[in-house]
């Protein structure tokens, strides 16, 4: 087949330029079969797992970046929700945390996640106790990421887990302060939490997923950003989704290579790209900047929401076409620190939460690195949390909250994470009481899926 | 398998005979050649058939690469089917 000067002219500029890549290679690996009463044994069969199937995951995504040409920035595991082991194993859940540790560096990846529970209906022991050692196993750790889905569709929401996790977010917090209170931002609280979600924090291996299987994130803000400044001003509307669409379907084919090709190498079956936009802190890489280009003043003011909905649907319906298993969270992600237009629009005072709560509504995935003051209470966190999971029920789709309270800090000033976290200003947040709302606990009824207006 | 060569840098005497001299050294067949210069930058994208081991692919990037950033050529060696992908339904 010829290939034209032109398209690899074009290529090798998304990749310089505009800083295309594959965000991550997740193995997603079963740890059922390491179910044990005695919880020494469990995680010894754990890290034999983990070493054993993960083993070349980081040189072959290291091989085929080389000779693709294509950055992989990231590679991660995921692994079945610990809380379905701590139920069998009983004892000090953060043994758990410090094997997947322990493991994930053994084997040189980046990030694991899997520290989780899904308690969307109600909880088990070994959910209530996983839950109850997140923070200590956060602050632990340095490469375990932990989620705790709450909510769903079908099941409604659990508010009880909601009070929960406002404290254990707190919690988390603060037994890091010394250190950006970085453990919230290792944990994330999902409302229709999918199974095979390759980004973290939020990854985990699902039960319905094989023993072990390969998942792809795309990336590429940068790229969208570029086409879009290249049509113009004077383009309308549905020609720039159009615009959109081609250029997710070239970043989508990029991910679906090297998920085939990393599935061929580690004879591993290939699961899902997840197509989504994920920005990371470089200049360019952003998001926010994409809605900008397509003509927002900033970022949070008036005609974010509808340009952000026709941004999310193009990716997808590009995408869509690029592979045959398209899966994950896939859309665009609005993370506050880790998008450069964002913490501009953010430190401006334009974008509020408020606006971005309504963001969540028409795009993957939710209120995702927002720093909020350190004063903030529990129940207000659980509130935000509430209010998120109730947008997720009702439209059937995935939202999330990662938010991370400045301990000892206030409006004005920021938290530095560094990497691909990035950094934030901290965020007002209405200080009016939702203590008693809360403090209610019980279930929020699964929704009516008719008659919906 | 093949792989294409991109080059692009500051045009002068010598690039075109400089690429295919390391790749006569690796035993790397040259297939096709597009060659430019727009207002002194010069532009060049080779098709190349390489030994299939991949293993020495690997090398072979890196030291091509290398040797590129070293006169000022920014040089890119990928396998082709990235493109075959990306451009082609």
């Amino acid at each position: 087949m010829r290939i034209e000067s032109d398209n690899i002219l074009e290529t090798i500029h998304m990749i310089d330029e505009d800083c295309l890549d594959i965000r991550t290679v997740t193995m997603g690996i079963s740890l059922l079969d390491c179910a044990d009463e005695d919880i020494d044994q469990s995680c010894e069969k754990i890290y034999r797992k983990i070493t054993t199937k993960a083993k070349d995951l980081v040189k072959v995504a290291n091989d085929i970046s080389r000779e693709y040409g294509i950055p992989i920035i990231n590679k991660r595991v995921s692994v079945t929700p610990i809380s379905l082991l701590q139920s069998v194993s009983g004892g000090d859940c953060t043994k758990y945390a410090r094997v997947l540790d322990k493991a994930g560096k053994e084997i040189g990846i980046n990030f694991i996640g899997g520290y989780s529970a899904l308690v969307q209906k109600g909880l088990t022991r070994g959910d209530q106790e996983l839950i109850e050692s997140i923070p200590q196993a956060l602050k632990e750790t340095d490469i375990v990421c932990s989620s705790v889905n709450v909510g769903s569709t079908k099941a409604g929401i659990n508010m009880d887990a909601v009070k929960m996790m406002g404290e254990t977010i707190l919690a988390c917090a603060n037994l890091t302060k010394d250190n950006q209170c970085f453990g919230a931002a290792k944990l994330v609280v999902f409302c229709n939490a999918v199974e095979d979600n390759p980004f973290m924090a939020g990854a985990f291996h699902g039960v319905s997923e094989p023993d072990c299987v390969i998942n792809v994130g795309v990336s590429g803000p940068g790229v969208v950003r570029a086409a879009i400044h290249q049509l113009g001003e004077h383009a309308s509307m549905d020609e720039v989704a159009e615009c959109i669409k081609k250029t997710a379907f070239k970043i989508t084919r990029m991910g679906q290579l090297v998920g085939m090709e990393a599935s061929r190498r580690l004879d591993v079956p290939f699961g899902i790209v997840d197509l989504s936009l994920a920005p990371t802190p470089a200049v360019g890489d952003s998001v926010a900047q994409i809605l900008e280009e397509v003509g927002l003043e900033v970022c949070g003011g008036p005609g974010t929401t509808a340009t952000l909905a026709m941004l999310n649907d193009a990716v997808k319906k590009g995408g869509v076409m690029a592979s045959s298993n398209v899966g994950g969270l896939s859309g665009a992600f609005i993370p506050v620190s880790e998008d450069a237009g964002m913490i501009q629009a953010a430190t401006k005072g334009i974008l509020t939460i408020e606006k971005l709560e309504a963001m969540t509504a028409v795009c993957s995935v939710g209120l995702d690195m927002i720093i909020v003051p350190g004063d903030t209470t529990a129940a207000t966190l659980s509130a935000i949390i509430a209010d998120e999971a109730a947008i997720g029920m009702i439209n059937n789709k995935t939202t999330a909250c990662r938010l991370i309270p400045a301990i000892g800090m206030k409006e004005g000033e920021k938290l530095v994470f560094g990497g691909l976290l990035g950094e934030g200003p901290i965020m007002p947040v209405k200080s009016t009481k939702a203590d008693v709302m809360i403090n209610r606990g019980g279930r929020i009824p699964a929704p009516i899926h008719s008659l919906k207006n | 398998m093949r792989a294409v060569i991109s080059v692009v840098g500051k045009d002068k005497p010598g690039i075109l005979a400089f690429i295919a001299t390391k790749c006569a050294e690796k035993e790397i067949n040259i297939v096709d050649v597009t060659q430019k210069v727009l207002q002194d930058l010069f532009t060049m994208i080779m098709i190349v058939e390489v030994p299939s081991n991949q293993d020495s692919f690997r090398t072979i990037v890196d030291e091509l690469e290398d040797a590129g950033s070293k006169q000022g050529l920014s040089i890119h060696v990928m396998h082709e089917d990235i493109f075959n992908s990306m451009h082609t339904i």
